[in-house]
C-alpha cells in the first residue's frame, strides 16, 4: 500500500523514527491526488505550495526532536465552509467564489498549532444543502466505489478524499447527517461530536444551533486523535461547551463487553433496503457477539424527524444567508442601479436553485401568521426528540442504528425530487436535534460494492463511548480496510 | 394549494430573491408538496410543551469588557466588491 493509503497512527509511527518524512508523505499524497482527481473530484481548491510549506515545517520540527501532536506532517482535506486564513473558501457557492477568509476557523488554528498539512479546501454541497455534492456550483464529487453514483452529501468532498486516498483525514461538519451519511457512502469513518464539543467559530453558518464540525477518517483510532485537536472550549464560540475534554484514545481497547445496546425499533422501517438493513442487523449481531447486551427501545417521534429538522434547518439558514447581500464580500450583481435590485439580483445570480428553495421554504416558515405553524410547532418537536434520546439512554449506554435507509444512489436521480433527498436524512437528523455525538462506521457493502454504514448514538460528552464501540466493532472486522476501484462499476 | 403565486411572490421579496417566471412556478410547486409533508407535524400533539431553541444548557455567556485586537479596516475591506476611501459602496440610496 502507498503511503497515502495508510492511517494517522501507522504515518506517525514512521514519522516519528524518521522511516518517512512529511514531504514524501505529502507529495505522495498530491501525486495520489494528480492521478485520481479529475474523475473524483473531491476538491475545489487545491493548496499543493502551503501543503509543501507545511510539510517542510513539520519535517524541521521533527528533526529537531519536536512532536507537537500525532499529526504532525499528516496531509488533511479540509470541507469548504471552514475558513482557511489566505486560502479561498467558498462554501461551494457562487456567492463567495472570490471569497478568502481575512481569518482562520479554531479549528484551523488548532490544526496548524498542531502541525498539519493543508491539501486543500474539499467539495460539498452549497452551503452544507443537501445530501449527495450535487448542488455544489463547482460540480458533483463522484463517489470512489463507483463513478456513476454520489458519495452522499454534504460532505462528499472531504469523505471522498479520504476514501480514494487523496488525503489522510479530513474535516466535514454535519448538520443533519452531512459526516455521518457520506462516510457511510463511502465505507470510511466519520464522527459527528455533541453540539458544543468543537468550536464553529469560522464554520460559516449554515443552520447554527445544530452543526458541528467533525472528522472523516480512515480508522477509528484517527477519529479520536483528529477530534482530541479539536475538541474544547472556545470564547469565539458562545455555543462551546465547557466540559473538560477527555482523552479520546483511553477507551479504544476497551471492548463492549457489559455495554448495554439499544436498538431503536423505528429506525427499520419498511421501504428501508434490503442489503443495507441486512449489514446494519449483522453488525449489530457482531456487537452482541463481542459481548454488548442488546436492549430493544423506541424513539417514537422519529418519523416527524425530517419535517421537524427542514423547517428548523431552513428558518435558521434564511436568517444566517441574509448576510450574502454584495455588499461586504463574495460576488455583486452588475445587472441593477438601485440598492434593493443589487441585493435581489446579487441574490439570484448567486444562490443555486437548492439554496434558494430553502431559503424561501424558511422565510414562509418564519413569516408573519405561519410561526406559530412551523417554526414554534418544530422547537417544540424537538424538546420531543430530546425526550425520546434521554428516555432511551436510561435503557442502554448508546444506541445502534442505520445510517441512510439506502447505500449511495445514481448521480442525478433525486435531483429534481427535493422532498426524496430530504427523505434519506430521516436516521441522521434526529441525532442534530438532540444535539448528540453519533458515528458512522463501515459495516458491509451491497451486491455492488457500495459501502453501508453503521450509525453509534451516544448521549451528550459521550464521545468515548461511540469511539469504545467503534473501535470493538472495527477490531473484530475488516471493512474498514477495503479500497475502491475508482472506475465505474460493471452496471453504470 | 398551501402556499399561492402571489404568496412566493411575496416570500421572494421578503427574502430578497429575484425569481424568474420558472423558478416561480417550481417553488411554488415543489414548496406546496414540501409544506403539505410538513403538515404531518399537526399530528403530534404539543400543547404546553416548552419549545427547544437550543440544546446546551447555556444561558448568558459573557466576557470581560476588555480591548483585544480585530481585524483592521484594510483587511476588513479586502473581499468587498467595491470600495472607497476606507468605506463599502453601494448604489445610491438617497436622491
Amino acid at each position: 500500500m502507498t503511503l497515502a493509503g495508510l492511517t494517522i497512527h501507522a504515518l506517525h509511527d514512521k514519522l516519528v523514527s524518521g522511516e518517512v518524512s512529511a514531504m514524501a508523505l505529502t507529495e505522495a499524497v498530491l501525486t495520489r491526488l494528480a492521478a485520481v482527481e479529475e474523475r473524483l473530484h473531491a476538491y475545489i481548491t487545491v493548496t499543493p505550495e502551503l501543503a509543501r510549506q507545511q510539510a517542510a515545517a513539520a519535517d524541521e520540527a521533527f528533526a529537531r526532536g519536536e512532536v507537537r501532536s500525532p499529526l504532525q506532517g499528516i496531509p488533511l482535506a479540509i470541507k469548504d465552509n471552514i475558513c482557511t486564513q489566505g486560502v479561498r473558501t467558498t462554501c461551494a457557492s457562487r456567492i463567495l467564489a472570490n471569497f478568502t477568509p481575512p481569518y482562520d476557523a479554531t479549528v484551523i488554528q488548532c490544526l496548524r498549532s498542531a502541525g498539519a498539512v493543508f491539501v486543500g479546501k474539499a467539495n460539498m454541497d452549497e452551503f452544507g444543502m443537501g445530501s449527495s455534492s450535487e448542488t455544489s456550483y463547482f460540480g458533483p464529487t463522484r463517489n470512489p466505489w463507483n463513478l456513476g453514483y454520489i458519495p452522499g452529501g454534504s460532505s462528499g468532498g472531504p469523505a471522498a478524499a479520504v476514501a480514494a486516498d487523496t488525503c489522510i483525514a479530513a474535516l466535514g461538519s454535519d448538520t443533519g447527517g452531512s459526516i455521518r451519511q457520506p462516510a457511510a457512502m463511502t465505507g470510511v469513518t466519520g464522527l459527528k461530536p455533541t453540539y458544543g464539543r468543537v468550536s464553529r467559530f469560522g464554520l460559516v453558518a449554515f443552520a447554527s444551533s445544530l452543526e458541528q464540525i467533525g472528522p472523516l477518517t480512515k480508522d477509528v483510532r484517527d477519529a479520536a486523535l483528529l477530534l482530541q485537536v479539536i475538541a474544547g472550549h472556545d470564547v469565539h464560540d458562545s455555543t462551546s461547551g465547557n466540559a473538560s475534554v477527555p482523552d479520546y484514545t483511553q477507551t479504544l481497547e476497551r471492548g463492549v463487553q457489559g455495554l448495554k445496546l439499544g436498538v431503536p425499533r423505528e429506525y427499520f422501517i419498511a421501504g428501508m433496503d434490503a442489503e443495507v438493513e441486512q449489514a446494519v442487523r449483522a453488525g449489530i449481531e457482531t456487537l452482541r457477539e463481542l459481548g454488548a447486551a442488546l436492549v430493544d427501545v423506541s424513539l417514537p417521534h422519529t418519523r416527524y424527524a425530517v419535517a421537524t429538522y427542514y423547517i428548523l434547518a431552513n428558518a435558521e439558514a434564511s436568517s444566517n444567508l441574509a448576510r450574502y447581500d454584495g455588499v461586504r464580500y463574495g460576488v455583486r450583481t452588475t445587472q441593477a442601479t438601485n440598492l434593493l435590485d443589487m441585493y435581489m439580483h446579487t441574490r439570484a445570480e448567486g444562490f443555486g436553485a437548492e439554496v434558494k428553495r430553502r431559503i424561501m421554504l424558511g422565510t414562509y416558515a418564519l413569516s408573519a401568521g405561519y410561526y406559530d405553524a412551523y417554526y414554534k410547532k418544530a422547537q417544540q418537536l424537538r424538546t420531543l426528540f430530546r425526550q425520546d434520546f434521554h428516555q432511551a439512554f436510561t435503557q442502554c449506554d448508546a444506541l445502534l442504528a442505520p445510517v441512510s435507509p439506502t447505500a449511495a444512489f445514481r448521480l442525478g436521480e433525486r435531483l429534481d425530487d427535493p422532498l426524496q433527498m430530504y427523505l434519506a436524512d430521516v436516521f441522521t437528523i434526529p441525532v442534530n436535534l438532540a444535539g448528540l455525538p453519533a458515528m458512522s462506521i463501515p459495516c458491509g457493502f451491497t451486491r455492488q460494492q457500495l459501502p453501508i454504514g453503521l450509525q453509534v448514538i451516544a448521549p451528550p460528552f459521550h464521545e468515548t463511548t461511540l469511539l469504545q464501540i467503534a473501535a470493538a466493532f472495527e477490531a473484530a472486522t475488516d471493512f474498514h480496510t477495503h479500497k475502491p476501484p475508482l472506475s465505474m462499476g460493471c452496471d453504470a | 394549494m398551501l402556499i399561492s403565486d402571489a404568496q412566493v411572490e411575496h416570500v421572494a421579496r421578503l427574502a430578497r430573491l429575484a425569481l424568474s417566471v420558472e423558478e416561480k412556478q417550481r417553488f411554488t410547486e415543489q414548496l406546496n408538496a414540501i409544506l403539505r409533508y410538513m403538515e404531518q407535524l399537526n399530528e403530534v400533539h404539543t400543547e404546553g410543551v416548552e419549545p427547544t431553541a437550543h440544546v446546551l444548557d447555556l444561558v448568558n455567556v459573557l466576557r470581560d469588557d476588555t480591548m483585544h485586537q480585530t481585524l483592521n479596516a484594510d483587511t476588513a475591506l479586502a473581499n468587498a466588491p467595491e470600495t472607497a476611501h476606507h468605506f463599502f459602496v453601494v448604489p445610491r440610496v438617497v436622491e
